[in-house]
């Protein structure tokens, strides 16, 4: 734990010394640098959160990819910030009024790893608990979280289970409230597709999301057939 | 930058295990962490670090870009045709288990998937075509 606390703590130092000299430093060049380490160290950072499918986008987006389209933008702008550009108040204004009223957000919100905290006491539970395939601490498999989700295999809110409150408050003793003719139809399984998908963060985005992903796949498509359109025909034309 | 050797050499190393891996992230999206966008982006990376160091017309020759257009059409396309198979099999639109497999967990693995390859192929595509406009008139 302190352990934990000790590689945060000096990463976050890190992170915003590297942040400021993104500001301040005049090369260009050496602030897309800055800006490539400060994703690393992001990255470094989700890692030790154990959210590791954002620590993989960030190092390979924010400090890959980004850093080289920051670079072949570069080539078409001068090496250096111009000096002397002052304050601006009314900006300054804005960013110091948005930021406020994040830094008050967040005063709403659960300590971090707080077990009483929404997120702990919901759904989100079993898909979480990475308990895909495991067996509970009194050493019987919970059939129901990894089988098809039928009749009997919602426990009865009698039942001494640990979610079994839940399940009746959410379902009632009966099937999922919640497009009650595909559940019969195909018995969805629960949460991680009878272990078939462990990787929840996938079974988020590419199933109970598939739709959403879908337009954003679309939305990437359209930017690169725009920057196709925009600028292919134009150095064609050039040429 | 293809006379220094030094880069050269490392690139022509390192761009085999890049591709690997984008492709292993992609194909494994739905088992570890990872998926269809981050694969897209280690697989564009490796043909981006081809182009900076052999040039844009050396990536040209061995990816023409005709076929970077037509894979981020078909990444959609094949998103998109993994919903339309789920109506054909009457169920609904993206609606996986219907898909043929063992069970509906395998069919639910399998509609992700194909779904990821989709991702992957389109994400991997635009960035190269993104790479490959913004350093347009430096080469020219």
């Amino acid at each position: 734990m302190f352990n934990t606390l000790l590689v945060d703590i000096s990463l976050l130092t890190l992170v915003v010394v590297v942040a400021i000299a993104v500001v301040e430093v005049r090369n260009l060049l050496s602030a897309i640098m800055l800006s490539g380490i400060y994703s690393l160290l992001m990255a470094l950072i989700w890692q030790n959160m154990n959210a590791v499918d954002v620590a993989f986008t960030e190092a390979a987006v924010g400090a890959g990819i980004s850093t080289v389209l920051l670079l072949g933008t570069l080539l078409h702008t001068e090496r250096l910030t111009k000096i002397g550009s002052r304050v601006n108040w009314g900006a300054l204004l804005v960013v110091v009024v948005t930021g406020s009223f994040l830094i008050y957000g967040t005063l709403d919100m659960p300590d971090l790893g707080d077990p009483s905290a929404p997120i702990h006491n919901g759904r989100v539970v079993q898909q979480l608990g990475q308990r895909v395939g495991k067996i509970d601490h009194e050493g019987v498999h919970m059939p129901w979280q990894f089988n098809s989700m039928t009749e009997e295999s919602v426990p009865h809110p009698d039942e001494e289970h640990p979610w079994a409150e839940y399940f009746a408050e959410e379902y009632g003793t009966q099937l999922p409230a919640h497009e009650p003719a595909a559940e019969r139809v195909h018995g969805h399984p629960l949460d991680d597709f009878m272990g078939h998908s462990p990787n929840t963060v996938t079974s988020l985005l590419a199933a109970y999301r598939g739709y959403d992903t879908m337009y954003e796949t679309a939305v990437i498509f359209t930017a690169g057939m725009s920057l196709v359109l925009l600028l292919r025909r134009r150095s064609e034309v050039r040429a | 930058m293809k006379e220094q050797v030094v880069l050269r050499v490392i690139t022509k190393l390192l761009v085999p295990c890049m591709l690997i891996l984008g492709g292993y992230v992609i194909t494994h999206g739905e088992l570890g962490p990872g998926g269809g966008f981050q694969g897209g982006v280690i697989l564009a990376a490796g043909f981006i670090l081809y182009g900076i160091v052999f040039g844009k017309r050396d990536l040209h020759r061995v990816l023409p870009r005709r076929a970077t257009d037509a894979g981020a059409a078909l990444g959609v396309m094949i998103y998109a045709g993994t919903g339309l198979w789920c109506v054909l099999r009457g169920g609904r639109f993206l609606d996986y288990a219907v898909l043929p497999a063992v069970d509906t967990g395998a069919a639910e693995a399998l509609g992700m998937t194909l779904v990821e390859y989709g991702v992957g192929l389109t994400v991997c595509t635009v960035m190269i075509t993104i790479y490959d406009m913004i350093s347009e008139e430096a080469d020219a």
